[in-house]
């Protein structure tokens, strides 16, 4: 069958509509524009409202409609309003996150595509040196970064980011080794197209969807990593703050305020569910083969 | 083959080598464990003793070249914090999580592959939404949320079960749930792409050109071929499992390796540390090898 | 009139795409008796296979829907019956094989299993069913088959799998086998054997035959009756030597027109000179397999040498190895007097100008996320002294122009094009260095028959313009028949004859030669009859 159709009008345009297609992807990404927006300006128009004590409405509960709105979703063992502390959390949750998987997606995968095109020693060595960091335990690093530097914000970017480079690498690499013996390459190589051209023209532009997927995935995974390491107390320390500690700041008064943890986990969760939803769409929005599902919306039969 | 699991052990041996040196050397970075076992007010006579029993005081090297030394031997040292040889208080606490993890992703595997496949039958259809959907949900959610909430409804408010401890099989039912959740999730996800891949291949169609009924297609012509990208799932979450349950184990005060590498590193019982890590390393490498021949007894085209 | 044993009445299918709703086939009607056999003729897009599969019940319902028509079986409306009743008549009166046998069998389970399984299905006890298989493997020829049992399909060669699917068809007995292109993707002496072996088993079960195919020469060789179909609708039926003496629609007249080998051999011309490319003693192995074993020949300037070869033979290694996409592991190769094989990475760059490729499947060869613009000018971008940039977007219309595309496509995607286009587009990027001689790698073997003598058309014209000279690789004689000068024969890594166009096909003097010019079909079935007998008499059939 042929196609005749001259390009769709906008990039943009285009993405919306495909989002529109999956309600639930289109969902999901609001809200992480809702999300995003509350992580760039919360702390701007919050900071006060989250760290003013208030000792007389020490654990107050939820959904009292007599107070303000900013106590809606009660309050924590200081009196601070939770639901703009949640606002103004999201910042540091999303900028550990968003740094982390930005660290090891670029580092992994330069690693990844030099180790797919090279072959030979340099792979190799590319190869083991993924597999030490995969067999490092990720505590044990983030405890060292607690006692021998401060715990900054920056510190648990780069421990996170180092373990997650392996995904990165690992993906790429398996990328570029079944790419590279597409015809496509082949013809460019009898161009005589450099290396650089062939793996940044033509190999990455393949390789990337894959990899920003599960960049979208790791994000997630990461975000989750902050919240344990947090909870467990060698993540973010105090007055910093996070969801993730939110949660383990709320654990001693489960039993007569469980809103003090329970908000910030449903937070988490609908974060990292929205991810993973774009992330199931990116799979499909982004590959040209696959696209016709959300183009038609069902199965197709040749 | 012989040559194959030859070839891995010496990868892996490598790999274990460098993850040993800069284990000991990172973790002696955290300090001095002196300052936690002794009292505050303890006199210095009472420090270099202990520095001395414990072998604090040599330069690093020599540290390092006894500790290798004696690994040669299979001597992990022992304890500060229980005087008792690290490698039993690791290999007990080893124990405890395997379990953990074994019973965890068996309940896993087969929901998932079940679950995965009929949904992958009817893309679309309302099985395959719902599963599609509290899949989603599991694998975005934090387990120790999971684990708080559980305890404050199961344990606290229903009373049905107890909040941590290892008595009774009651008290492995939340740990396991809650690990369960967020494996499961994932490893359905994948279950699910893939069988709709092999659902529409080209060997299910002769089988339906046969006139081979529903069930068999699915689960057995499909099945098999689908799981080749499974197993590399569950083996990884597998290995998170045996790595880090740190957070069930905590809530749940389950005596499993996670628990015990933290408190290690928090009380800088460097002994243990090392035993833990090699021996979750090997473990590891064990699934992986495992890993591997499972791929060769499904795929016949697989071949060492 | 008693019933027919199969018949289409009037059925309409339907698919819903993105692009809108698409008629797969509109009020097609055709009908099959035991005994005979029907072949469909179509090319690609036809909707040939549409009604196989609607009797097979394979269509998926959600976005293919059966609009109208009937499918009587013995009588009875297939499309009436429960989805129990249909799963009982797979494969238990009606069978089907498919084009790709390596696809269609399941790569984790023994060969004997799969075909055990035809009978278990349909209610035969296990034991008697692998007796049986046991006893079709031999009936269809595969060696050694008790131990064959045990065997995976990838362990077997492409012939020998689209035998064993043949014998799972036939376990259970059916009335009816559907053979979906079933020669397609194998080699021209292996597929004369398939196809002997269907006759054979056909007059032994008098069963019906369905055959779908896009070649003319299966057609000629096996059916009694022909329906040819184009974009969904049937425009011709009848008696297959009838259609093909006396076409009455014009598609039909087309079809028959392209069909390979039948136009006039081009004239020998004397090619004095220094050769353009000679290659001595060139060979290729990888550990112990030797893919290329020491070839020798030459392609003089303005000369269309064609390398003819089945699978295994090394025409593709050879193609790799003199554009050093391989590193040859011996022997030269002198073009304009310098050593390929031995060239340096710089000189070798310049060289990139004088050699270009075509690759077979332009589907694959094309990023699909370059435009067409991108994809013919980043020859100059690799090669900057070739045209100034300001120039790029003419010289593009330009190409496009002489491959009889429109200059306006060059804002497109691949996929926004038919297979024929984008081979032209290829084409177009392989020209756009400028270079001296092309290699031609399978270049036509993708694509519709119709589409094929186009190209080649498209080929030659630019030959005679730009003065190129051509190493054509294909699998087939027929197609180099009347668009080469010299012809090669390979097999298994050696040349077996070469010569001119009209020594080979006139006069072939090794016996492999022969076998490959015997097993390659004739669309016109009286030739195609004579062939056979001569075939038999000559016992080439069972070799």
């Amino acid at each position: 069958m042929t196609h005749t159709g001259a390009r769709p009008k906008s990039g943009l345009a285009t993405v919306i509509g495909l989002l529109w297609r999956d309600k639930f992807a289109f969902c999901a990404a609001l809200f992480l524009l809702v999300v995003i927006g509350c992580a760039l300006i919360g702390p701007l128009l919050l900071e006060d409202a989250a760290t003013k004590q208030n000792l007389r409405g020490r654990n107050a509960p939820p959904f009292d409609m007599e107070r303000d709105w900013e106590f809606f979703f009660g309050a924590d063992a200081l009196g601070r309003p939770l639901l703009v502390r949640i606002i103004v959390a999201a910042q540091n949750t999303m900028m550990i996150a968003a740094g982390a998987v930005f660290f090891s997606a670029l580092i992994g995968s330069t690693l990844g595509l030099a180790a797919g095109w090279l072959k030979g020693r340099a792979s190799q060595v590319i190869l083991r040196l993924g597999d030490v960091i995969m067999s490092f335990p990720s505590l044990l690093l983030a405890v060292i970064v607690l006692y021998m530097l401060d715990p900054s914000v920056f510190n648990i970017i780069i421990v996170l980011a180092i373990t997650r480079i392996p995904v990165y690498l690992r993906t790429a690499r398996a990328e570029v080794l079944e790419v590279r013996e597409r015809m496509f390459v082949q013809a460019a190589r009898v161009m005589g197209a450099s290396d650089l051209r062939i793996v940044f023209r033509h190999i990455l532009p393949v390789v990337l969807p894959t990899l920003l997927t599960i960049a979208t995935l790791d994000f997630a995974f990461v975000m989750l990593a902050e919240s344990s390491l947090s909870f467990l107390g060698i993540g973010i320390q105090p007055p910093e703050i996070t969801w993730g500690l939110m949660v383990a700041q709320g654990r001693p008064y489960l039993t007569n305020a469980w809103w003090l943890s329970f908000w910030p986990g449903l937070a988490i969760i609908l974060t990292t569910l929205s991810l993973n939803l774009l992330s199931n769409w990116m799979r499909i929005a982004l590959d040209p083969v696959q696209r016709w599902r959300l183009e038609m919306g069902g199965r197709k039969n040749d | 083959m012989k040559k194959f699991i030859g070839k891995r052990a010496i990868a892996s041996a490598i790999s274990l080598v460098g993850l040993v040196i800069l284990v000991f050397f990172l973790s002696r970075l955290t300090g001095d464990p002196t300052d936690l076992y002794l009292p505050v007010d303890a006199s210095m006579q009472a420090r270099e003793q202990f520095r001395e029993i414990n072998g604090l005081n040599d330069p690093l090297m020599v540290q390092f070249g006894r500790y290798v030394a004696d690994l040669a031997v299979l001597d992990f040292g022992n304890s500060i914090r229980r005087s008792r040889p690290a490698i039993d208080v690791v290999l007990e606490g080893f124990a405890w999580t395997l379990w953990l993890a074994c019973v965890t992703m068996l309940l896993v595997t087969f929901a998932a592959i079940v679950i995965g496949s009929l949904a992958a039958f009817r893309v679309g259809g309302v099985f395959d939404r719902i599963a599609t959907f509290f899949s989603l949900i599991g694998a975005s959610a934090p387990d120790f949320w999971i684990a708080i909430v559980a305890i404050v409804v199961f344990a606290v408010n229903l009373r049905w079960l107890p909040t941590s401890g290892t008595g009774t099989i009651w008290h492995w039912v939340l740990p396991v749930s809650v690990l369960f959740i967020r494996p499961f999730g994932l490893i359905l996800q994948v279950v699910r792409g893939s069988m709709i891949g092999v659902l529409s291949s080209a060997y299910v169609k002769t089988a339906r050109a046969k006139g081979v009924r529903n069930r068999p297609i699915i689960f057995v012509h499909g099945l098999r071929n689908g799981m080749l990208p499974v197993i590399t799932v569950i083996g990884d979450q597998a290995a998170g499992i045996l790595n880090g349950a740190v957070v069930v184990e905590t809530i749940f005060g389950f005596p499993g390796i996670g628990k015990l590498m933290i408190d290690s590193i928090l009380q800088r019982d460097f002994n243990v540390v090392l035993a833990a890590i090699m021996v979750s390393a090997l473990a590891i490498f064990l699934m992986n090898l495992l890993i591997d021949l499972a791929y060769a007894l499904l795929d016949p085209r697989i071949r060492y | 009139m008693t019933d027919h044993l199969l018949e289409v009445c009037d059925l309409s299918v339907e698919f819903h795409t993105a692009g809108g709703t698409v008629k797969a086939v509109q009020d097609v009607s055709w009908h099959l008796d035991r005994g005979e056999t029907l072949a469909i003729l179509g090319e690609s897009g036809s909707g040939k296979s549409v009604s196989a599969a609607a009797i097979m019940n394979l269509i998926d319902m959600p976005p293919g829907k059966i609009t109208s028509g009937r499918i009587l079986l013995n009588g009875k409306d297939m499309l009436k019956m429960t989805a129990e009743e249909r799963r009982g008549i797979n494969g238990a009166k009606i069978a089907m094989i498919f084009q790709d046998p390596l696809a269609h069998l399941n790569p984790v389970y023994t060969v004997g299993w799969q075909i055990a399984e035809m009978m278990t299905t349909h209610g035969t006890p296990g034991p008697e069913a692998r007796e049986r298989a046991l006893a079709l493997l031999e009936r269809v020829g595969i060696p050694q088959p008790a131990e064959a049992m045990a065997k995976y399909p990838h362990q077997f060669s492409g012939g020998q799998r689209q035998r064993l699917m043949i014998a799972m068809a036939l376990a259970f007995k059916p009335d009816i086998l559907i053979a979906d292109e079933p020669t397609t993707a194998l080699d021209v002496t292996v597929q004369a054997q398939v196809l002997a072996l269907l006759e054979e088993l056909q007059a032994e079960t008098g069963m019906g035959l369905l055959l779908i195919t896009h070649d003319l020469g299966v057609v000629a060789e096996i059916a009694d009756r022909v329906v040819v179909m184009n974009s969904g609708r049937i425009v011709e039926t009848g008696n297959a030597a009838e259609v093909y003496r006396n076409p009455q629609h014009p598609y039909t007249k087309k079809l028959i027109g392209a069909a390979p080998g039948k136009g006039a051999m081009p004239a020998e011309r004397d090619r004095g000179g220094e050769p353009l490319l000679r290659v001595e003693r060139l060979s290729k192995h990888y550990g112990a397999f030797h893919a290329l074993k020491g070839v020798s020949f030459t392609i003089m300037p303005g000369e269309t040498v064609a390398v003819v070869g089945e699978s295994g033979s090394g025409k593709s290694t050879l193609a790799r190895a003199l554009l050093r996409l391989e590193e040859p592991s011996g022997g030269q190769a002198f073009y304009k007097g310098r050593d390929l094989v031995t060239m340096a990475p710089r000189d070798l760059f310049g060289l990139r100008r004088e050699i270009q490729m075509v690759f077979q499947d332009p589907t694959q060869s094309l990023n699909p996320r370059m435009s067409v613009y991108q994809l013919i000018s980043e020859a100059w971008a690799i090669h900057p002294e070739i045209l100034p940039r300001g120039q790029w977007r003419e010289r593009v219309a330009e190409l496009l122009t002489k491959v009889g595309l429109s200059p306006d496509m060059a804002q497109r995607y691949p996929h926004q094009f038919s297979g024929g286009q984008r081979q032209r587009i290829a084409i177009a990027r392989a020209l756009a260095l400028e270079p001296r001689l092309i290699v031609c790698d399978e270049a036509v073997s993708a694509l519709d028959v119709s589409i094929q003598a186009q190209v080649i058309a498209l080929l030659e014209g630019l030959r005679r313009e730009f003065g190129l000279s051509y190493l054509f690789i294909a699998h087939d004689l027929p197609v180099v028949r009347d668009f080469a000068d010299r012809v090669i024969v390979m097999k298994e890594g050696e040349i077996v004859e070469k010569g001119t166009v009209r020594q080979i096909f006139e006069a072939p003097r090794k016996p492999y030669t022969r076998a490959l010019l015997a097993a390659s079909l004739d669309p016109d079935p009286e030739v195609q009859a004579r062939r056979r007998e001569a075939r038999l008499a000559e016992g080439l059939l069972t070799a």
